[in-house]
């Protein structure tokens, strides 16, 4: 007998893994009838979790953290027990704010650093010129989006919200905004930079895997009391992921995931916009080389819940005011990522699973073959472009250390 | 002195909707009602009006967008949070599934939120029931519609009377133990394959 599982996804290319495993039968496989539910926002999603409309959803990674920490309207406790890819968001920049970033001299597109140095210039120009301050658009506070933007603005010498106003959009309505002046620029999951850079509205200054490469995006989110009640189904749910995950990394799939993907149920684009974020020939200036880093489905440990990556969620959350620091609360945050969970079920397949549960996150500059509980498995790059190291042992230091 | 009734602002880009609540909440007694349909400027909306609490229907992408203002904004003066509070999953619920959320200004006493809140999901639930209705109704106009054509198909290959192709459509249906409409359908289709137009 089929158990039956409803999941909220949002019309983003990370949503794949989930869409994949409904579609090509691996969820059957492991007897799931995944019913997978398209949401016009996270609150819904949230909300839908709470009172358990959704068991499982894909999710913002720092959601689970958020709710755990009592940062959300209701009490409900949330696991991440996968991670569902690395990367997959970019930054996208109107025409105008391009011309004036390029006013400094060229910069290399794709190299956060750079990117970062030309904005600099016009923030520091329109701060002597005593301008409104610039507005970026991000889909949520509790994203990927909101804390590896602002990281980026930081290390690049721009306070957020002082030199650059951030405000929240949904996905779908950024392109639009952009074109329409509304914002200068927005920080947003595939495929909505490309689909703004064809409308004409603007251009990708830089992507997330050139701020923090092999850097977390969304995850599995899942009722912590359903988690316990359910474990075996859990369990197959986790091993369908797995092996659709795995499909997806694919090159050969690449066509089929984007057709698939495009379908009106589920993102509703072309799939001609959605195959850039996939095989990484995301659209940056003419002649900048193919990232193929951009969006990993699968390789690197791309669907190992680092409890690592929560941690540097949590201290983004405590950098910009979220929640206080302490101890309860960082241990909170890094007991949403249940890496265990992952570990038990998925090396008993003969998986290749990290023996570690956190790294040191910046480590690796390029990539190795790590230990792993059988196999190799690959991991890294996974610097900052700023050459900053996160050790999670080091919490406290990192923490005090980002407030200057 | 008797207390006047919280204000509430309903943000649904459904005006049909909207409006079957607004007069709920009119009938009820709430002079302060107003509606949004356009997200544009919302911030300065909510500034101006000062709404004590704000209806939403859950199909609109911008909650959060809406939270974070409530949450951060400058133009937003007064503290607003979600309605249903953490004990009340039971009326959490029933809001979600009626596809209503609501916020309202905090400190303001459940009691009086939670009548408007009860408004929102009844007028929800009967608007979604009207939904179906109309959608059912349009369902059995096209079905009608593919007999009438299946009957005509008959009517002229065969020289029968109306009430003649009706009964032998009936008879294949029974025969082949499916639906009259579904018989119906592959008449009109295989004439359509045929190129069969005939039943003008």
């Amino acid at each position: 007998m089929m158990i039956e599982l409803s999941a909220g996804f949002l019309p983003l290319t990370d949503s794949a893994i989930l869409i994949a495993a409904r579609e090509h039968g691996f969820a059957e496989a492991e007897g799931i009838a995944l019913n997978l539910v398209r949401e016009t926002s996270w609150a819904n999603v949230r909300d839908k979790l709470a009172v358990g409309q959704f068991e499982i959803s894909h999710a913002l990674a720092p959601m689970p953290i958020a709710s755990n920490l009592g940062l959300t309207p209701f009490d409900c406790r949330l696991i991440a027990p996968m991670a569902l890819g690395l990367g997959g968001n970019a930054i996208t920049v109107s025409s105008a704010l391009l011309e004036r970033m390029r006013q400094g001299g060229a910069f290399e597109m794709m190299d956060a650093k750079a990117a970062g140095h030309a904005l600099a210039r016009v923030v520091r120009a329109g701060r002597a010129e005593a301008r409104k301050p610039l507005q970026f658009g991000v889909v949520h506070p509790f994203s990927g989006h909101n804390f590896e933007l602002r990281y980026w603005l930081a290390a690049s010498g721009i306070a957020p919200d002082e030199d650059i106003e951030i405000v929240i959009l949904p996905p779908p309505l950024m392109a639009d905004a952009l074109a329409s002046g509304q914002i200068d620029g927005y920080c947003v999951g595939e495929p909505w930079n490309t689909v703004g850079v064809i409308q004409g509205a603007g251009r990708i200054i830089t992507t997330k895997s050139s701020i923090w490469a092999s850097s977390p995006e969304k995850v599995l989110a899942v009722r912590e009391d359903w988690a316990e009640q359910n474990a075996p189904t859990l369990h197959a749910l986790l091993r369908a992921l797995y092996r659709a995950a795995e499909w997806c990394g694919q090159p050969s799939n690449h066509i089929e995931l984007a057709n698939l993907l495009s379908s009106p149920k589920y993102l509703g684009q072309p799939a001609g916009v959605i195959l850039p974020a996939l095989d990484g020939s995301i659209l940056g200036e003419a002649g900048s080389a193919a990232s193929p880093d951009f969006f990993q489905p699968h390789g690197r440990a791309a669907t190992f819940p680092w409890q690592s990556h929560a941690l540097w969620f949590y201290s983004q959350m405590v950098r910009w005011g979220y929640v206080t620091h302490s101890a309860a609360h960082a241990e909170t945050a890094r007991r949403s990522y249940r890496p265990d969970i992952y570990r038990t079920v998925l090396s008993e397949i003969g998986v290749p699973v990290p023996s570690a549960n956190s790294k040191v996150e910046g480590a690796l500059q390029r990539t190795i073959a790590v230990g792993a509980s059988s196999q190799f498995l690959y991991l890294g790059p996974d610097g900052f472009f700023d050459g900053t190291i996160f050790d999670p042992d080091r919490l406290d230091a990192y923490i005090d250390n980002q407030k200057v | 002195m008797a207390e006047t009734l919280p204000s509430v602002l309903i943000i649904d880009e459904n005006p049909t909707r909207a409006s079957i609540i607004e007069a709920g909440l009119s009938a009820a007694g709430h002079t302060q009602v107003m509606v949004i349909s356009e997200m544009s400027g919302i911030a300065a909306k909510i500034a101006l009006h000062e709404p004590d609490v704000i209806v939403i229907n859950l199909e609109n992408p911008n909650r959060d967008m809406l939270e974070n203002m409530f949450q951060l904004s400058r133009a937003v003066k007064r503290p607003i949070a979600m309605f249903v509070d953490r004990s009340d999953k039971e009326a959490m619920q029933s809001a979600i599934d009626a596809g209503v959320s609501a916020y309202v200004v905090d400190g303001l006493r459940q009691e009086r939120v939670k009548s408007i809140l009860d408004m929102a999901i009844s007028r929800f639930n009967a608007f979604s029931r009207l939904e179906r209705e109309l959608e059912e109704a349009r369902g059995a106009l096209e079905q009608r519609k593919v007999v009438e054509q299946a009957k005509g198909l008959i009517m002229k290959s065969r020289g029968v009377d109306e009430d003649t192709a009706y009964k032998l459509l009936r008879k294949a249906a029974m025969n082949g133990n499916r639906k009259i409409v579904d018989v119906a359908e592959s008449l009109v289709m295989s004439a359509g394959l045929l190129g069969n137009e005939g039943t003008e």
